[in-house]
């Protein structure tokens, strides 16, 4: 498998409302984070929910992010964080203009 | 007393309806599929019935042996936090089929909960079936942006100078919780320890007391 990003690197979810099966959540779409870890390569679930093989396997990463990042009037101390299991195509670098963290 | 068996009716709890409300899609649906497997000779009743009790095994102990080992076995604990825990947990002789296992500790910096906001996703095999409220909607939808005030009404108050971190089960990961052992409990066997820890600490709502 090879990983686009790597564990500590900035990235944004994409924003896209595709039909059907997929497990990004909706609060997360257009936010930025970092990557806290790579947690292997997993067939996607985008195919599989509709009996397709989802081959192939695609890198999936835990992507750790600020609530303040998620939630613009979090009221909670800034340390507080979401991480969240994001699939590969759903990941883009984040630009510098795009780090609101 | 006219009811003929000398008491009478007032249990002091809910009964359950003599008459069920209809059934649901999913009962037919369940009924139909089950009773159709046995006709096909595909599964016994005899095998579905081991496979509920297999099921109604997996309870919040399981998990209290794995925390309490840990509490006690520092190079365990040590393996348990690195990446996969499946294997290691493997080991202990519980099985957890083919799920990958996170295992993640709170300490005096940080505090950690579990959810998964798009369905109900939970370490069934470490912890049986989740509490209804971890399914419900109010629970998966609020713990993402209030977390902190989620904990306090389950009774949970998190110092400032701890973070806390929500780790939202979206995919194919599992999540279990290593509490915090409690202080005063030094003198203990693991077996006691074990006995301590309770299910909504390694969900992440609630932290390991004393009694």
């Amino acid at each position: 498998m090879t990983a686009r990003f790597d564990p500590g690197d900035r990235v944004r979810v994409r924003v896209d409302y595709p039909h059907g099966h997929c497990r990004t959540p909706f609060y997360c779409r257009g936010k930025s984070g970092e990557v806290e870890r790579i947690c292997g390569a997993f067939r996607n679930p985008e195919v599989l929910a509709y009996g397709g093989e989802g081959l192939p396997k695609l890198p999936l990463y835990r992507v750790r992010f600020r609530q303040a990042e998620l939630w613009p009037d979090y009221r909670g101390p800034d340390g507080d964080v979401v991480e969240i299991e994001l699939y590969e195509h759903w990941l883009e670098p984040a630009d510098e203009e795009g780090q609101s963290g | 007393m006219s009811d003929g068996h000398g008491h009478t009716h007032d249990h002091g709890h809910d009964v359950r309806p003599d008459n069920e409300r209809p059934w649901s899609e999913d009962q037919y649906l369940e009924t139909a599929l089950r009773e159709l497997l046995i006709e096909k000779g595909v599964l016994t009743p005899a095998e579905i019935h081991r496979q509920v009790e297999a099921m109604d095994a997996r309870t919040p102990a399981r998990g209290g042996r794995i925390v309490a080992r840990a509490w006690t076995d520092p190079a365990f604990k040590a393996r348990l936090l690195a990446d996969d825990a499946s294997d290691v947990v493997r080991e202990m002789g519980i099985e957890i089929e083919p799920v990958r296992l996170l295992v993640v500790e709170n300490t005096d910096t940080v505090h950690n909960v579990v959810v998964c906001t798009l369905c109900s996703c939970y370490p069934r095999n470490l912890l049986g079936i989740p509490p209804d409220w971890y399914k419900a909607r109010a629970y998966r939808s609020r713990v993402v942006f209030e977390p902190r005030a989620v904990l306090r009404e389950f009774g949970t108050e998190i110092a400032d100078d701890r973070v806390v971190r929500v780790h939202d089960s979206t995919a194919d990961m599992r999540y279990m919780v290593l509490p915090r052992r409690p202080a005063g409990t030094e003198g203990l066997s693991e077996d006691d320890l074990a006995a301590l820890v309770n299910r909504d600490a390694m969900i992440g709502v609630a932290e390991v007391a004393v009694p």
